[in-house]
């Protein structure tokens, strides 16, 4: 069963065509990556995968059933961490299952349950400023996975880092996918991170956005920092780097 | 305690040099104590006094209290309103705006007329002095609240009101405070406004009695008492926000 298929999906703002006729299809534990260039439509696509907005033409399918914010299958992780600084970390790891409803009490152990795996114990009673920036962002992402929806969102979720910091982040969470298989949705520009982390690259158009190619990577599982260096991955890069220029050159002639 | 001491030492010297300058004019000059007392006769005047004062003291602490009381409730109510209908918004709004240019002069006798010496009409003058900057900066608090905030919890499935409270209210926290020390500030002014318009105790008319009757030390004297108690109310502000946000102290340590 594919968690996520998009079928021919449109969408325009009055005479703003963001997407046009965008195929796009995710399995079940399937990472996969979405890159295009900057105001190719990538959050308006987010807004429909999550629910947020509805497509002009076309279907958003979320296992079979079409994506609403009210079936709770989508987990989004925004780009900007979005931890609160009147919480604590542990109850803005909390937050998302507390605004689902959830009591506070089991919330809180819910996300403290995950403490460890994500690399953040000790530091439940830690006000976010009290953080470093990956952490910040690990604290963010297990807000998210802690909802355990059957589809992860992660809207660019280490571009506000340095680049060592996100080096290790990306490292860290091709490690923790390994671990948990989760159905992954990953929008970025940074080439380097599709590769390293997605089975699959969807490579956009500018706008009106649709998917040109879809690219494997052939990289075997687990991954790690040698991949960096592997002929595949300079392979992978270049043709997702091609075919991003490509879809840019077609559009200024 | 070191940084009080710190931001409290330039205002307690000009205050120094200001009741100095004063001090040595009035004995310098041999000023008539009708037109301007010495601060020293106005202490020592006040000190003698300090019985009565007292007694004046607590109906318009009273005033002030529970004036401020209702016009807290309000601003909440009214904010809240504000926030959750933009129909409230588009109605009230300007009229509030404009209910800011009623000069509290006019209406002041008028609610003496309507509901007499009691304590009703002084609430409602520190009410009406005190609402505006506090509804005002809390409606501006909540639609200050980060749109990606509301995007992340609106595609949780949080309703509005447990947005409301998960987010928008303590997003509105630092303005609530703002908005707070302005008014509380004029809280006690405006209770000593209404007592002057007509009352049977308390600073306002204890100012008036004592000028009437030529003491012009303890007009000076009541005026003293009535700015500490506007001091301690401000500085009751600054107790209560670190009691009510305690992340505040943990940022940047």
């Amino acid at each position: 069963m594919s968690s996520l298929r998009i079928e021919g999906v449109g969408k325009s703002f009055g005479e703003l065509e963001v997407l046009r006729d965008l195929e796009l299809t995710v399995d079940q534990g399937e990472f996969a990556a979405v890159i295009g260039p900057s105001g190719s439509g990538k959050s308006t696509l987010f807004n429909l995968v999550s629910g947020l907005d509805h497509p002009t033409s076309g279907r958003v399918l979320v296992e079979d059933a079409p994506a609403s914010v009210e079936s709770g299958k989508v987990a989004y992780m925004p780009q900007k961490d979005l931890l609160f600084p009147w919480r604590t970390v542990l109850d803005n790891t909390a937050l998302g299952l507390e605004a689902q409803g959830m009591r506070k009490k089991e919330a809180r152990a819910r996300a403290d349950a995950l403490f460890a795996d994500f690399g953040l114990d000790g530091f439940q009673k830690a006000y976010p400023s009290q953080l470093s920036g990956g952490m910040r962002q690990r604290a963010a992402l297990l807000r998210t996975v802690v909802l355990e929806r059957p589809v992860l969102l992660l809207d660019e979720p280490f571009g506000a880092l340095d680049s060592l910091t996100r080096t290790d982040m990306q490292l860290w969470l091709a490690d923790m996918w390994q671990r948990h298989r989760w159905t992954v949705v990953l929008v970025t520009h940074d080439i380097r991170e599709a590769v390293l982390l997605a089975d699959t690259v969807h490579v956009l158009s500018p706008r009106p956005a649709t998917v040109v190619e879809r690219i494997d990577v052939p990289l075997p599982r687990p991954r790690g920092a040698a991949d960096f260096t592997a002929p595949e991955f300079a392979a992978t890069e270049r043709r997702v780097l091609e075919t991003l220029r490509g879809t840019t050159a077609v559009k200024a002639a | 305690m070191t940084a009080l001491l710190r931001s409290l030492w330039p205002p307690l010297l000009v205050l120094t040099v200001v009741v100095g300058g004063w001090q040595l004019y009035v004995s310098a000059a041999g000023v008539d104590p009708m037109t301007l007392p010495s601060p020293a006769r106005v202490v020592e005047q006040g000190w003698l006094n300090r019985e009565e004062l007292w007694a004046q003291t607590l109906p318009t602490l009273q005033e002030t209290l529970l004036g401020f009381a209702l016009s807290f409730a309000a601003a909440w109510l009214v904010a809240a309103l504000l926030d959750f209908s933009s129909a409230a918004r588009r109605g009230l709004y300007p009229l509030l705006v404009a209910s800011q240019t009623i000069p509290i002069v006019a209406v002041a006798p008028l609610l003496i007329i309507w509901f007499g010496f009691g304590l009703l009409p002084k609430m409602l003058v520190v009410t009406l002095t005190t609402f505006f900057p506090l509804a005002a900066n809390l409606a501006a608090g909540f639609a200050a609240t980060d749109r990606e905030a509301m995007r992340l919890l609106r595609s949780l499935g949080a309703g509005r009101w447990r947005a409301f409270r998960l987010v928008r209210v303590p997003s509105a926290m630092p303005y609530f405070f703002a908005g707070l020390r302005v008014s509380i500030t004029y809280a006690v002014v405006g209770a000593v406004f209404a007592e002057y318009a007509g009352a049977e105790a308390g600073l306002g008319i204890y100012m008036q009695a004592q000028k009437s009757a030529f003491r012009t030390d303890l007009v000076f004297a009541a005026v003293g008492v009535t700015a500490a108690l506007s001091i301690a109310l401000f500085g009751a502000t600054y107790l209560l926000q670190r009691l009510v946000l305690p992340w505040e102290r943990k940022v940047g340590k």
